[in-house]
């Protein structure tokens, strides 16, 4: 903002007297918000920010009318219209303020809760990975048999009007043309480049390039030998060259059912999302239907899912909690001995204490699992003097090093905030204490400490609900392992909800994105009850005062 | 006061919706770029191997007009991503991957078959098997890969013995800081281990009568492999097999030159020359008396079931990158053994490529049923723990009815 002063201007009054600055302060933003609120160039910014939106938002709405979405032209437009609305007329301010925000919250956090809630009941994952349509084109193409030993025939590809059709010429030198509706026939009429028949008359001869136009009519086109179906049809996937398959999947639409040619074994479409047959047998790919409260039962009722679920629940617990204790405890300790005026260099203390918390998380575990690496780590090769202490690979140590190293992480986080906190309250409560005959420990555990809960327990459940789906430092200090050796799945002991859920969804070749979403849906509850619970007991604090 | 603070909220609510415009535009702007012409193909490559696709991808935009996109993928989450775009219809045309993903991806029903039409037989008989899944092949086979010995030549003059104490012994006799180096996890690395367990005889799968692995056999726990982690119990009390030397320690030291052999696979050579490292390429020591052969991994192309530009795809794979003269080009850029019979004749003059193919002479194609996944998985944990001194009978038990009950869940 080009309004802003520099405070170089009078370097004299930074001894000035406290109220000073503050009125320089005042004057400095009301010029700010004249210049923001009343004149021209607001106006002119909100034309231009208003007429971009809109601009956008046409585009938006011709890519969807030819995308055909009317769901979607339905919402953008109410969207479009909403925001117009909202900056157009006169008045509504809390709502000028309100919308963007509102856009954003909706945007991304509703649409992901509502989704994620979604799909946990769904049976999307492996083998249930698109839609009913993809999933019969998928299984009639893999349906799709060569005849054996049949030859290959050069083809050309014709079009006549809007239909295409493959002009071949056989090894013996006799010219066919045929398409969709009409099995294969000599014609006499073609032109001949060499032996090779190039075109006919009344027809136009596709090159490469026409063809790539029209790529999904070919790929569709089969063009049968003969009369009888049983003799299999030409097709061709590269519009060079064009083989005979017959087609051991039958689709009947009416019946829902893929017959299998070869053995008659029918297949019907089942509530699980696949077609199955009568003995049980299943076709992959299905397609992912609702499977209501499925996915609900198999996370409580199996018991491979339900033993480790519970034991990650109850780490995750403990894990969360330790955290947040230590990281508060250590930030809090060291925050007064930093705030104790005897000590000297305590702004490179500080400095020093702070660089844990400027290095990106996930660097930093993945630094410490090197150095914690049983048998190249720095720590047991030069500390402990080349023992083999299996920091990361023992299920108890594992655990300890997680919280060790979240707790060297998390404490500068703690220590900035308990230090602004002990400097908002004043000095005059501890010198009045100490008049009254109270000695430190009893200042700081009955004045001081519950004045500064009041205003950091909100920041401790922010906290907790972090440390709860702290996923970097688990993923990337021990992946969640050591592994257990009973689990079904790859689930470990410094495994957390989160991580759980991700491996539950992204790893191994059979995932379960709706058991996953399941999961995610109970962290989201046990996160919201615990914190509404914690809120409450805030109140309870904030009555202190 | 008189300053109205509403002002500012009023100047930030103009950010924020600018903001929100601009990210919108952005978002938009890329969709449509994705599907702007017919004639446009999206491919998937790995990281390491998009230099060596350039040049072909360039010439075939000039023979046939059709623009190749080579997107470089890192190749840990090629197969996840594209299991996520592929049904929305937003994916790739064709992506590069190992043959034994085939298994889950068709699975999926996110990739199409491939008519090789007369051209098959110009394939070599490992590349054909490997991109055949349930008897369709699903792969445009470009390069068979499989690890073998690399041995730095500075430090170890004479070519690998054949039996591992013979080897440890000469890698000790070296005096380097290990005496050989085979990259592992924390969970498991059971692929670079594989050839020791064939040595013993001990595998997954029986091989049925066509050569390939019969997924209805599981000989994991028979006395061969019992044997084998017997074995792995020992190295792993010597320490010379460490699940704590992951890929890069195991680089890194031989690139330091603090180990004379490394069992890796050609991917992993220029890494080696480029440190200005000689390096030989020999088969791998039995440990257990039988050939040490390791798996074969065919790398290729899929073609996305869902592409809309499926003619241009096919005709650039088959008709393109089938070819000869392209498979030759790559296998020079890459050091790997080409796919095609006659490209890998040629190929085959190359020292290092014949020595990986020395070494994979007996290979046979890692299986590709969905079921793999959790095969990987537990033996990679099994011998993990075997190797950090669990007992190895009684864990190598529980690892083959593990097995055992993975495949069962797998056929329901």
């Amino acid at each position: 903002m080009n309004t802003h002063q520099p405070d170089t201007e009078h370097p004299d009054s930074a001894a000035a007297s406290a109220p000073e600055p503050e009125r320089k302060k005042s004057v400095q933003l009301r010029r700010m918000a004249e210049q923001a609120g009343g004149g021209i160039g607001p106006l002119i910014l909100k034309i231009v920010l208003l007429g971009l939106f809109d601009a956008l938002g046409v585009f938006a709405v011709l890519l969807i009318v030819q995308a055909q979405n009317w769901f979607m032209l339905v919402v953008v437009a109410a969207i479009i219209v909403f925001f117009n609305w909202v900056y157009l007329r006169p008045g509504a301010t809390p709502a000028k303020y309100l919308a963007p925000g509102f856009a954003f919250l909706i945007i991304f956090q509703l649409f992901v809760v509502v989704y994620t809630g979604y799909i946990g009941f769904t049976n999307y994952g492996t083998g249930h990975n698109g839609s009913k349509d993809q999933a019969i084109s998928s299984l009639l193409a893999s349906g799709q048999e060569r005849v054996e030993d049949s030859a290959s025939y050069p083809v050309t590809v014709l079009q006549q009007g809007d239909t295409l059709g493959l002009l071949v010429t056989e090894a013996d030198g006799t010219v066919k043309y045929g398409d969709a509706e009409h099995p294969l026939d000599e014609v006499n009429d073609a032109e001949m480049d060499g032996d090779t028949a190039t075109g006919r008359p009344g027809f136009d001869t596709l090159t490469f390039a026409d063809i790539l136009t029209v790529q999904d009519t070919l790929t569709e086109l089969a063009v049968p030998l003969s009369d009888d179906p049983n003799d299999g049809s030409l097709r061709t996937s590269d519009g060079r060259q064009a083989f005979v398959y017959v087609s051991n999947l039958v689709y009947d639409e009416e019946a829902d059912t893929l017959t299998n040619t070869e053995t008659g074994v029918v297949y019907t479409a089942s509530a699980e999302g696949t077609f199955q047959s009568e003995n049980g047998k299943n076709l992959y790919p299905g397609w992912n239907v609702t499977v209501g409260f499925d996915n609900f039962a198999k996370a409580i009722g199996e018991e491979s899912i339900r033993g480790p679920l519970l034991s990650v629940t109850v780490w995750t617990f403990v894990f969360a909690v330790i955290s947040v204790a230590t990281t508060f405890f250590l930030g809090l300790f060291m925050a007064i001995v930093f705030n104790n005026d005897r000590m000297r260099g305590r702004k490179m203390y500080r400095a020093l204490v702070i660089l844990p918390y400027a290095f990106p998380a996930f660097l930093s575990a993945m630094i410490w699992a090197g150095l914690l690496s049983k048998s190249y780590g720095f720590i047991n090769q030069v500390l402990f003097f080349g023992a083999e202490i299996p920091w990361l690979t023992d299920p108890m140590l594992a655990k300890f090093s997680v919280l060790a190293v979240n707790l060297w992480l998390g404490f500068p986080y703690m220590f900035l905030v308990t230090m602004g906190a002990l400097q908002s309250i004043p000095d005059e409560l501890q010198e009045a204490a100490t008049v009254d005959g109270a000695r430190p420990w009893q200042i700081f555990r009955l004045i001081k400490l519950p004045l500064l809960l009041v205003s950091v327990t909100p920041l401790l459940i922010a906290s907790f609900a972090f440390n709860f789906n702290n996923f970097n430092i688990i993923y990337m200090l021990t992946g969640g392992g050591p592994r257990f050796e009973d689990a079904d799945a790859n689930i470990g002991a410094t495994d957390i909800l989160i991580s759980m859920v991700y491996k539950v969804a992204f790893t191994g070749q059979t995932r379960d994105y709706g058991l996953a979403s399941v999961f995610s849906i109970l962290i989201f509850i046990i996160v919201t009850i615990v914190t509404v619970i914690s809120f409450k007991r805030t109140k309870a604090l904030e009555d202190i005062n | 006061m008189l300053v109205k603070p509403q002002r500012f909220i009023a100047l930030g609510a103009i950010a924020t919706s600018a903001a929100l415009l601009l990210s919108a535009c952005s978002g938009g702007g890329t969709d449509d770029k994705k599907d702007d012409s017919a004639s446009s193909l999206t491919v998937w490559v790995d990281a390491e191997r998009i230099d060596a696709l350039k040049a072909a991808a360039a010439d075939y935009t000039t023979e046939s007009g059709v623009k190749v996109n080579l997107v470089s993928k890192d190749v840990s989450t090629t197969k996840d991503d594209f299991l996520q775009q592929a049904p929305t219809g937003k994916g790739p045309d064709i992506i590069m991957g190992a043959h034994d993903w085939a298994g889950e991806l068709v699975t999926n029903g996110v990739i199409s078959p491939i008519e090789l039409g007369d051209k098959a037989a110009d394939f070599s008989d490992v590349a054909l098997r490997a991109a055949t899944y349930e008897g369709k092949v699903y792969q445009l086979p470009y390069a068979v890969e499989n690890i073998a010995i690399l041995r730095n030549t500075a430090l170890a003059a004479e070519t690998t013995p054949a039996t591992w104490d013979d080897m440890i012994a000469a890698g000790k006799a070296a005096g380097t800081k290990y005496p050989f180096v085979v990259e592992q996890k924390a969970d498991g690395d059971p692929y670079h281990l594989a050839p020791f367990a064939a040595s013993f005889g001990a595998s997954i799968f029986g091989v049925d009568a066509d050569g390939g692995y019969d997924p209805n056999n599981l000989i994991l726990g028979d006395a061969e492999g019992v044997a084998f982690a017997q074995w792995l119990s020992k190295v792993g009390a010597e320490g010379i097999i460490s699940p704590e030397i992951d890929g890069d320690i195991a680089k890194q030291a031989f690139l330091d030159g603090e180990s004379p052999y490394w069992l890796t696979g050609p991917w992993n050579v220029s890494a080696a020359t480029d440190a200005g490292i000689t390096v030989a390429v020999d088969p791998i020591p039995s440990a257990g008396g039988q050939p040490a052969n390791p798996f074969a991994g065919v790398k290729g192309f899929y073609i996305n079931s869902e592409s809309k530009n499926a003619v241009a795809a096919n005709d650039f794979l088959v008709n393109y990158l089938g070819t000869n003269e392209v498979q030759k080009e790559l296998a020079a850029v890459g050091s790997v053994l080409p796919a095609l019979t006659e490209a890998a004749t040629e190929a085959g003059a190359d020292p290092i490529i014949a020595g990986f193919t020395a070494a994979g002479k007996n290979a046979i194609p890692m299986p590709a049923v969905p079921a793999m996944g959790a095969v990987w998985q537990y033996w990679g944990i099994a011998e993990t723990e075997i190797l950090n001194g669990s007992e190895p009978v009684a864990r190598w038990a529980k690892l083959a009815s593990d097995v055992q009950a993975a495949i069962d869940a797998d056929k329901k």
